[in-house]
């Protein structure tokens, strides 16, 4: 107990009129990551649980874990594949320092040098977002909050794996700060900062966020994403050409953002998400729902020009960034929609944009994070109808 | 037909009044606290921009544009610079000839409207769209369409910020940055999530 001491020796410093009193919330930061805090309800009125914003938080961070290592996983297999057909030896920057050979099968010879991809990149996003997290804490006098662990998570996993360290460092500050500090830190923001930051990246650094060359660790390599290819040259070719069948892409066998590229994995912790009720499933089944009604719209209508049209929803729920954002992006409670009601109709227009964007929109192969960002601005008007309705309705009870 | 629905789809969401052109800014912000408030102004704005719309481009076809007096024999006289000003004057006189039909005959509907009414003369997205009809060179059918459908988009973008205002009085702003500075940010954020439109060719 020999920290427990130390910590509450040195805590009146941190309180108002100690020598620290301004780096109280570092200090808060630092004894909760030890300790529980010792604030509890008393009074009799509330239902008492073990499950507070901590460990929702720090739950919803060990659900993305399943993805983040079969996205390590993945980026080696991609870049070690790659690396033999090239024939290529050594990646010729500071990661040859610690890898080496390259081989694809090798499960854990991948899984590492995928990680010499995402570590960097989740260390830096870690770093730089927890700063603007303290920073703001400290001058604002509110406590750092868990739920920044899960934000810097899920940063990381949607940016692809070639992306420079400044890059990440710059979109986490705009996600962190515009998206959510500027509005009063957790809690108070009306749009997800994570993808927030991601749109930031994209439609400031496209070079960098989309196109070909991005997506496989492999320095010279251009390979587009299997969306892109689809839109293109349509599905039938696309799976020929990239030679992926329907199961491939459902564990992941595929390019793509660090994380979202295995629907299984990412179901995984959708599922524990789910089991204890931290995830909204009415958001998750409406998304769903929203898809799988928009694409079959979709393949009804038929086109002879736009081979997105004939995509059948099987496919668009494997490819992309679907499974992620429905499991982890859509349901965030903060700028979800609220009530019960909202969250279908929240999730159905998110499925609903999903679908249009990457079939009717030619610009962007891509709409899973397009379709969250606008949704999460329709959930307040959503919300507002809900309890309109709701009073009308109860007015008319009398 | 299916050429009109997508101006209409086109004009509501891929070239939103508000946030692709950033038009109507100054009421946009004003009457933007209250849901209930920003949806009225904004079922006036799309009665007004329908009716003045295609009016302008009547006056436009058969008044303004080059050549467009052969009708009374003076084919080569052209008053297109006397557009600017005479769009304004329609708008002008439309919207007091709607409030005094509105009073006269929908007195609920006015009272609901109240000071917005006569605001929406000088809100920049109602003579945008005269002069986007202009430029575009859209027929009097176009226009109608044109007119309704930048109505509504604009109508939807004041209602959704409304809703995420009525939202973020919950929230903690720095003291800097209450009031309108958080609102341009807001806005800012909504038009990145409009971004999505963006390359959507209809």
């Amino acid at each position: 107990m020999s920290l427990r001491k130390f910590l509450d020796g040195i805590e009146p410093n941190f309180h108002k009129g100690g020598k620290w009193a301004g780096w109280y919330a570092l200090f808060e930061a630092v004894d909760t990551i030890f300790y529980r805090p010792g604030s509890v309800t008393k009074t009799t009125s509330h239902v008492r649980d073990g499950v507070d914003l901590k460990r929702i938080m720090i739950t919803v961070w060990m659900c993305t874990f399943p993805a983040v290592f079969y996205g390590m996983y993945n980026i080696g297999w991609q870049a070690n594949t790659t690396m033999a057909t090239m024939g290529l030896t050594e990646i010729g920057n500071w990661r040859d320092a610690f890898i080496g050979t390259f081989d694809a099968s090798n499960v854990l010879n991948c899984i590492w040098h995928g990680a010499l991809y995402f570590l960097p990149i989740y260390a830096v996003t870690f770093v730089v977002g927890g700063f603007w997290e303290v920073l703001f804490a400290m001058k604002r006098g509110h406590e750092v909050n868990e739920g920044f662990f899960v934000t810097s998570i899920l940063f990381a996993l949607v940016c692809p794996p070639t992306l420079p360290l400044w890059l990440a460092a710059l979109g986490i500050s705009f996600g962190v700060v515009i998206g959510k500090e500027v509005f009063g830190g957790t809690g108070k923001n009306f749009l997800n900062p994570a993808l927030s930051g991601r749109a930031f990246l994209f439609f400031a650094y496209p070079a960098f966020m989309s196109g070909d060359s991005v997506w496989t660790a492999v320095d010279g390599f251009t390979g587009a994403t299997a969306l892109s290819v689809a839109a293109v040259d349509g599905l039938e070719a696309m799976q020929t050409s990239l030679s992926l069948t329907w199961n491939d892409a459902f564990i992941g066998h595929m390019q793509g953002s660090m994380g979202e590229v295995s629907t299984l994995a990412i179901f995984i912790g959708g599922a524990v998400l789910l089991l204890t009720k931290i995830a909204s499933w009415r958001i998750m089944a409406g998304v769903m729902l929203g898809m799988v009604a928009t694409s079959t719209l979709f393949n009804f209508i038929g086109s002879d020009t736009n081979p997105m049209f004939s995509v059948p929803w099987y496919w668009h729920l494997v490819l992309g960034g679907f499974a992620f954002g429905m499991v982890f992006m859509a349901t965030d409670p903060v700028s979800a929609s609220m009530t019960s009601t909202g969250k279908w109709y929240f999730g159905a227009l998110i499925g609903f944009m999903v679908v249009v964007i990457r079939v009717v929109n030619p610009a962007f192969p891509e709409g899973m994070m397009l379709a969250i960002l606008f949704a999460n601005l329709f959930a307040p008007l959503i919300d507002h109808f809900v309890v309109q309705s709701n009073v009308k309705r109860r007015l008319a009870r009398g | 037909m299916e050429y009109y629905l997508s101006l209409f789809v086109r004009s509501i969401f891929i070239d939103n009044m508000a946030l692709t052109f950033f038009l109507g800014m100054c009421t946009f912000m004003a009457v933007s606290k209250k849901v209930d408030a920003a949806i009225g102004l904004g079922v006036a704005v799309v009665v007004v921009l329908g009716l003045t719309v295609p009016i302008n481009n009547l006056l436009y076809t058969y008044l303004l544009a080059d050549g467009a007096l052969a009708w009374a024999g003076l084919p080569n006289v052209d008053l297109s610079f006397l557009g600017l000003i005479s769009y304004i004057g329609v708008i002008a006189a439309l919207v007091q000839i709607l409030e005094m039909v509105l009073d006269k005959y929908v007195p609920a509907l006015y009272n609901a409207l109240g000071v917005f009414l006569p605001l929406i003369t000088v809100n920049c997205a109602i003579m945008g769209a005269s002069l986007f009809m202009v430029e575009r060179d859209y027929n009097f059918a176009e226009s109608t369409v044109f007119g309704i459908g930048a109505g509504i988009g604009w109508a939807l973008a004041i209602a959704v910020l409304a809703a995420i205002r009525e939202k973020l009085k919950y929230s903690d702003v720095p003291a800097g940055l209450q009031g309108l500075g958080i609102t341009f940010i807001t806005v800012g954020l909504m038009s990145l999530g409009f971004m999505s439109f963006g390359g959507i060719d209809l």
